[in-house]
């Protein structure tokens, strides 16, 4: 298994109860795997009208492996501007 | 030229227009986003910022230079403030400039399409009994 540290803003952070929680996946994990392990350790992440998942700063495909050290956070739905 | 600013101090039209222009261009285009007092009939009496800096900071950047690619633009410059502001504070800035005004006008209007698109900075609405992270639930 590989730790796995997720950072989240603003109503995600709200979910999280604070800026980030542990995740442990399985080497060859995927973001989408990630996903489903966030939603059912943090169930309220799925009344956000969306939610997505940075890696290493970039918008991360459901298909990418997850490394360690990688930085992951959750994105909640923007409103800059 | 791209000219990017993430910045918790007020922001300068000043800045954003010496940043693009240029005695090659014709037009320059500039947008001022700033922090109105009502949403969906509710009073808004002031709003905090949040950033996740070094992705924003990467997507403004990436935005600015799909926007010169696309619309031909001589230089493009995005700022937006971070933190909390008070009704009226400007939020967001961006000015274009380009050889005609078409592009310019065009361009600008793109780029602060794309920056609410897909920028994570999330705005929290103080309303005068609660507040709430914008656009986040249904």
């Amino acid at each position: 298994m590989i730790q796995h540290r997720v950072l989240a803003f603003a109503a995600a952070a709200e979910i999280f109860g604070g800026s980030s929680c542990a995740v442990a996946l399985p080497a060859g994990a995927t973001v989408a795997d990630l996903r489903q392990r966030l939603l059912e350790d943090h169930p309220a992440l799925g009344e956000l009208v969306t939610f997505a998942i940075a890696r290493n700063e970039l918008y991360a495909l459901p298909e990418e492996v997850l490394e360690p050290g990688d930085e992951l956070v959750v994105i909640p739905p923007v409103s800059g501007g | 030229m791209e000219d990017i600013l993430l910045s918790a101090d007020p922001l300068s039209i000043d800045a954003c227009y010496a940043a693009v222009q240029d005695p090659s261009c014709g037009g320059i285009c500039l947008f001022v986003g700033t922090i109105r007092n009502q949403n969906k009939g509710a009073v808004v009496t002031h709003l905090e910022f949040s950033s996740y800096d070094a992705m924003a900071l990467r997507e403004m950047r990436r935005i600015a230079e799909a926007a010169r690619e696309m619309h031909g633009l001589h230089a493009v410059s995005v700022h937006h403030r971070t933190g909390a502001l008070a009704i009226g504070d400007v939020a967001v800035i961006i000015a274009v400039s380009s050889v005609h005004r078409a592009a310019a006008f065009a361009g600008c209007a793109w780029v602060i399409d794309e920056l609410k698109k897909s920028v994570p900075i999330w705005k929290k609405e103080f309303l005068e009994d609660g507040s709430y992270w914008v656009g986040a639930r249904p």
